[in-house]
């Protein structure tokens, strides 16, 4: 398989995990997220989450009540624009942006970096 | 605007959807500013050496490949696997971009993950970012390149050597990984739960979390390593003659 072939296969995986697979993933909390909630109760209100009893968690949001400082992002929460049912959308566009801010951070810091071509073949 | 989502019994599954607050990583508040600012320091340096040293690991070949990587690991972090009734886990991809790419570019693709996260997805606290970047782009990635590297000779053998050696250095990566969030929240975390407890529930659940980390990255790595055994850092320079033949010629096997 050629070089360029291979990463466009990479790519095209990577696309179909976050933009399909991404629908199947479990809501529930994560590992971490399970030892910081331990000892309280998640109830949704209108109000958002609300944590009863004793926890991590409650004592981390009580010093950042105003939430995430990017919950207005446009992609905040894995969905678009807060709409219900765009986590494949959302995780398309995760993809690519991660591809080219990595991609071109790595041009950079490659020696003698720049335009491919610039240097002799290896 | 948030829509409100029933606790339970909704009858859509387990799809995640906006109303439930989507998080993997630390939150802010976990631990105290200045244990924040600490780690924030501890991150800095760490990524400062490690885009010095991955310079010399970054070619045409590999520069590419890295930027790839990077955006698998966003995706394949998104997928939440059930590990107990309850509770999920997902990739920290620490040992697999280490066998991959190499500890050094490896641990700047798992920085770029979590900054484009915390910036685009509101997903771990921006002051958290410092614990979360020490956690899983140094801890993470240099634990899991540590046992890699010590079975580099396993991995080289063949293909099941290869797949037990990314699956153990994947389990102990992730252990050591949550183990350092132990460290944080001993050092100066928020409160709300006694150290003994945060310790135990940490390693226990990052065991089974290991588990699915450890079947992702053997998968991956062994289907890298199927097509393209050249692009895999680990196995470079052990089989010098093979990876350049592959290299040459172009062509798998």
């Amino acid at each position: 398989m050629t070089r360029s072939r291979f990463l466009l296969g990479f790519l095209l995986v990577a696309l179909v995990i976050a933009g399909g697979l991404s629908y199947f993933a479990s809501s529930d909390p994560d590992g971490l997220d399970s030892v910081t909630l331990n000892g309280c109760t998640v109830s949704e209100t209108a109000e958002g989450e609300r944590l009863d009893g004793t926890c991590i968690a409650q004592n981390a949001a009580a010093q950042y009540p105003a939430g995430h400082q990017m919950a207005g992002s446009p992609l905040a929460d894995y969905a678009v624009a807060g709409r219900e049912g765009t986590t494949g959308l959302a995780g398309i566009l995760g993809v690519l942006v991660t591809a080219l801010v990595a991609g071109l951070l790595f041009r950079v810091l490659r020696p003698s970096g720049g335009a491919p071509g610039t240097r002799g073949k290896g | 605007m948030v829509d409100v989502v029933p606790p339970a019994g909704d009858g859509a599954g387990s799809l995640a959807g906006p109303g439930l607050t989507v998080a993997m990583h630390m939150s802010d508040g976990l631990v105290n500013a200045p244990t924040a600012a600490a780690f924030g320091l501890v991150a800095v340096l760490g990524l400062a050496i490690a885009a010095s040293r991955a310079r010399a690991d970054l070619d045409e070949r590999t520069a590419p490949m890295a930027g790839l990587v990077t955006a698998f690991v966003f995706a394949v972090q998104m997928i939440n696997f059930p590990i107990l009734p309850g509770a999920s886990g997902h990739l920290l991809g620490g040992a697999l971009v280490a066998i991959l790419v190499g500890p050094w570019v490896g641990s700047l693709c798992i920085a770029i993950v979590l900054v484009v996260q915390a910036l685009l997805f509101a997903d771990g606290g921006l002051t958290a970012l410092g614990t979360n970047i020490t956690n899983m782009a140094l801890v993470g990635v240099f634990t899991g390149y540590g046992v890699a590297y010590t079975l580099r000779r396993v991995a080289a053998r063949s293909r099941r050597g290869l797949i037990a050696t990314a699956f153990a250095a994947a389990l102990v990566s992730t252990v050591v990984a949550a183990l350092a969030f132990v460290v944080e929240y001993a050092i100066g975390g928020s409160g709300g739960a006694a150290l003994g407890t945060v310790l135990g529930l940490m390693v226990g659940l990052h065991v089974l979390v290991g588990i699915g980390e450890g079947i992702i990255t053997a998968a991956t790595v062994a289907a890298v390593a199927a097509t393209r055994p050249d692009l895999v850092y680990l196995l470079r320079g052990i089989r010098p003659a093979i990876d350049q033949g592959l290299a040459d010629e172009g062509v798998a096997r």
